[in-house]
């Protein structure tokens, strides 16, 4: 497909230390099959982007590149795909990912005041890494975990009936 | 295990039944609030102690799903089925496990919590006096370990699919939904028949069945709750629903925020690939169908039906114009139904049990159960299924026990962002569709968040404002602009600058927006904000005549004083993030209201209630 980006066909290049991740994210998309429906191939955009940013931790450039053209679509599709999603994201986040529940028993149980104290305490707001590269902080809706209101997710891990007092035990938990 | 006829199935019930177990089971809830409570430790402890005690034949551990029982997780419960004992403990953990075993079936164990049972299941047992609860959609939920497919046939599992494909005609098997009249369980109330005959109306060999899993309003777990404690009942639902309508393929739609749900749907469809109740000539009746699961990735609108069916084709999620109605050009611009997890649900009972049955629960105009997560300043936060038309007063203060700390009841949140708050006026209203509908809330997908006097209504308001703002497409306008507009408002009225014109502006850009925007999303954005109005309007007016918030919750509108109570200890000035407080040891401290950024951690640190807030 011709692209009218200006860029005269010059895509960003895998770099090298993602070849091994390009590589297994390439054999996932041949397990899905997409010669199937050829006319299809899409359907399949969000479930391999969610894995690539298991692999690579975001969805940078030259990955939008790489799937756009294995889908045969535009890298314009691919964006505007990542941008819609609040999931996805096309800028490297910290190692750790703490996420405050922000949704309703959350909130008038008082997952303001935890959030707040997670950005006093790291000096981020939501959104943002810290400059370590450590720690990354956003906002969830709802883990569906509402009986352990308010709701911290650090990676993996849920804590619940959190506190302001809470917050720094919580990070202390993920020092080096 | 082939299961290729009904008597194959039959024999596959019988050999789960019949199968010699030992007399006591131990159920173990492991949905995603339990393991967050701690569930996984009790279970390893468990299995610890079943092996040093040499206990393995006289014991069966299951992992089942979410009992309902959230207030009290970790929850464990003994079983006798054959002397029908039981006991239930709340707040397990693994330093009592010991003393339970020793207890046994003849407990309570000392030193433990038991939870009193309130809910049966109507399959298999009848209600005793008292019982509110009803289970229809969790009939198996938190009773079967979801990872096992004998357990669910051994309790009926797959004999309404085998019935429908062997004895049933398609429109025998739409007119039974029809006459039971199923309602969807997502939140708009859309008679479920009638949504499938559209589709079976349309000459297209190529049709779709979803199962809508985007379960994407805060406060809401229940469908987290059966894919996890019961993913069978949704495979068998889309089954027979793929039967009905003439569809092959089945899609679960489902959020990406519940990777313990995915992990049970992949496990639940793959053991019925293997024993062939999804596939090929299914029962040998000649139907064939499939199920793929496919993710969402954050976005609250792809709850919406032409939103969710944009985000399965690739694109993002954003909602078009109905008609055409997917159930004419859907998914592929084929025919497709999109039917919720709890709708599912009910499928497989009905056709077991047949609409009277289902008819005879619930109102004439919503018949059957709903279930509600009962969740925020509610004594026993929980899982509940009840009957329609059962009041919020049962819902709240019988099964939910009250308000926690023995503070005022202020008003319920149902229906999510797109819903209203119902205030003690109308607790002793009958819930169904059209009621909540009156009273300016919906049923929503059935999030119910108790909020107490220390909540502010017009905050309440914002939140869920801000809510829709975030998760606006941003394709409409009046959705777009007008919502943050409305936010711009609000934040002005908990900021204490707006006035009355701004509570009048507010209210007219509400109506606009409701009549003019695209999806459902926008069009019941403004719901909160009227409803709060209509309840609670003394509280709009009181932060902007006199800029104070009767709640004490909107921070600008608070300040923080210190009395003469004060023993000057220095706790506060100690814990102020902002040094903002003052004073000699032994001293009356003082606050400078310009530094003073109302955190409120001086009001809780005071021993001598010397920190006031006003």
């Amino acid at each position: 497909m011709a692209c009218n980006c200006q860029c005269n066909g010059n895509r960003a290049a895998i770099p090298p230390e993602w070849q091994e991740k390009f590589d297994i994210l390439d054999q996932y998309i041949d397990s899905l099959e997409l010669e199937k429906f050829p006319d299809r191939k899409r359907g399949c955009l969000i479930q391999i982007l969610h894995r690539a940013q298991s692999l690579l931790g975001y969805l940078p450039e030259e990955l939008q590149d790489h799937v756009a053209k294995k889908l045969a679509i535009t890298r314009a599709d691919v964006y505007g795909v990542i941008s819609f999603y609040s999931y996805f994201t096309d800028k490297p986040i910290g190692r750790h990912k703490i996420s405050v529940c922000t949704g309703t028993a959350c909130f008038v149980k008082g997952a303001g005041k935890v959030l707040d104290e997670f950005r006093r305490r790291l000096n981020i707001r939501e959104g943002e890494t810290t400059p370590d590269g450590k720690f990354f902080l956003g906002a969830l809706r709802c883990v569906g975990a509402c009986s352990l209101a308010p709701v911290v997710m650090v990676d993996d891990k849920v804590y619940g009936n959190m506190t302001a007092e809470k917050v720094a035990d919580v990070i202390k938990e993920y020092e080096d | 295990m082939k299961i290729s006829s009904p008597a194959d199935l039959a024999r596959a019930a019988e050999k789960e039944n019949t199968r010699p177990r030992p007399p006591l089971r131990i159920l173990v809830s492991m949905g995603t609030c339990g393991i967050a409570a701690g569930t996984a430790e009790v279970l390893k402890e468990l299995y610890r102690q079943i092996k040093s005690r040499n206990l393995e034949n006289a014991v069966e551990i299951s992992e089942v799903g979410c009992m309902g029982l959230c207030y009290a997780e970790p929850v464990m419960m003994l079983l006798d089925e054959q002397n029908g004992k039981r006991f239930i403990y709340g707040n397990v953990n693994s330093s009592q496990v010991s003393a339970i075993l020793d207890a046994g079936i003849n407990g309570p164990a000392v030193g433990t919590t038991t939870i009193e049972r309130n809910w049966y299941y109507p399959e298999n047992e009848t209600p005793a006096d008292g019982e509110l609860q009803a289970r229809i959609v969790l009939r198996n939920t938190g009773r079967i370990n979801p990872e096992s497919l004998e357990q669910y046939i051994a309790s009926g599992g797959y004999s309404a699919l085998a019935k429908a494909l062997t004895t049933m005609k398609s429109q025998e098997v739409i007119d039974l939904i029809t006459a039971a009249g199923l309602r969807g369980r997502g939140g708009g109330g859309f008679p479920t028949g009638r949504k499938w005959q559209f589709a079976a109306d349309q000459k297209n060999p190529e049709k779709f069945i979803i199962c809508n899993a985007d379960e994407g309003d805060p406060g809401a777990f229940m469908d987290r709750a059966v894919l996890e404690g019961d993913p069978h009942s949704v495979l068998e639902a889309m089954a027979i629903g793929g039967y009905a309508i003439g569809a092959h393929q089945g899609v679960i739609y489902i959020r990406a925020e519940y990777p313990l749900a995915v992990k049970r749907l992949e496990n639940a469809i793959r053991q019925s690939r293997e024993c062939g109740l999804l596939g090929k000539n299914i029962f040998g009746s000649g139907f064939d169908f499939d199920i793929e699961i496919k993710f969402g990735a954050g976005a609250f609108v792809c709850g919406e039906e032409t939103a969710l069916i944009h985000s399965i084709e690739g694109k993002r999620g954003e909602p078009t114009v109905k008609p055409p109605f997917p159930a004419v050009q859907g998914l592929w611009g084929k025919p497709t139904v999109v039917n919720n997890v709890e709708t599912f649900a009910c499928i497989a009972a009905i056709v077991r049990k047949g609409s009277d049955w289902f008819r005879s629960i619930g109102t004439a105009g919503s018949p059957g159960t709903k279930v509600f997560a009962l969740a925020g300043k509610v004594a026993k936060v929980g899982l509940v299924e009840v009957p329609m038309g059962m009041t919020l007063r049962d819902i709240i203060f019988i099964i939910g026990n009250g308000i926690k700390n023995n503070r005022k009841f202020k008003a319920v949140q149902t229906g999510g962002p797109s819903g209203g708050c119902i205030t003690a006026k109308n607790l002793d209203l009958p819930i169904d569709y059209e009621s909540l509908k009156s009273i300016g809330s919906m049923m929503g997908s059935g999030g119910m968040i108790v909020m107490d006097e220390d909540d502010c209504m017009v905050n309440i308001a914002k939140f869920f404002l801000e809510f829709t703002l975030d998760e606006s497409c941003g394709k409409c306008t009046p959705c777009r602009v007008g919502n943050r507009r409305m936010y711009e408002m609000l934040e002005k009225i908990t900021s204490g600058t707006g006035t009355m014109e701004t509570i009048e502006k507010l209210k007219i850009l509400s109506h606009t927006i409701k009549d003019t925007a695209l999806c459902g999303l926008g069009q019941t954005s403004p719901n909160p904000v009227l409803s709060t109005m209509a309840n609670f309007e003394d509280e709009y007016i009181a932060h902007v005549t006199e800029n104070r918030c009767p709640a004490g919750v909107c921070a600008k509108l608070i300040r923080y004083t210190i009395s003469d109570r004060c023993v000057g200890c220095s706790l506060c000035s100690r814990g102020c993030p902002v040094n903002a407080i003052s004073g000699e040891r032994k001293q009356k401290h003082v606050i400078d209201p310009d530094k003073c950024i109302k955190c409120g951690v001086c009001f809780n640190v005071c021993k001598f209630h010397a920190v006031e807030k006003n």
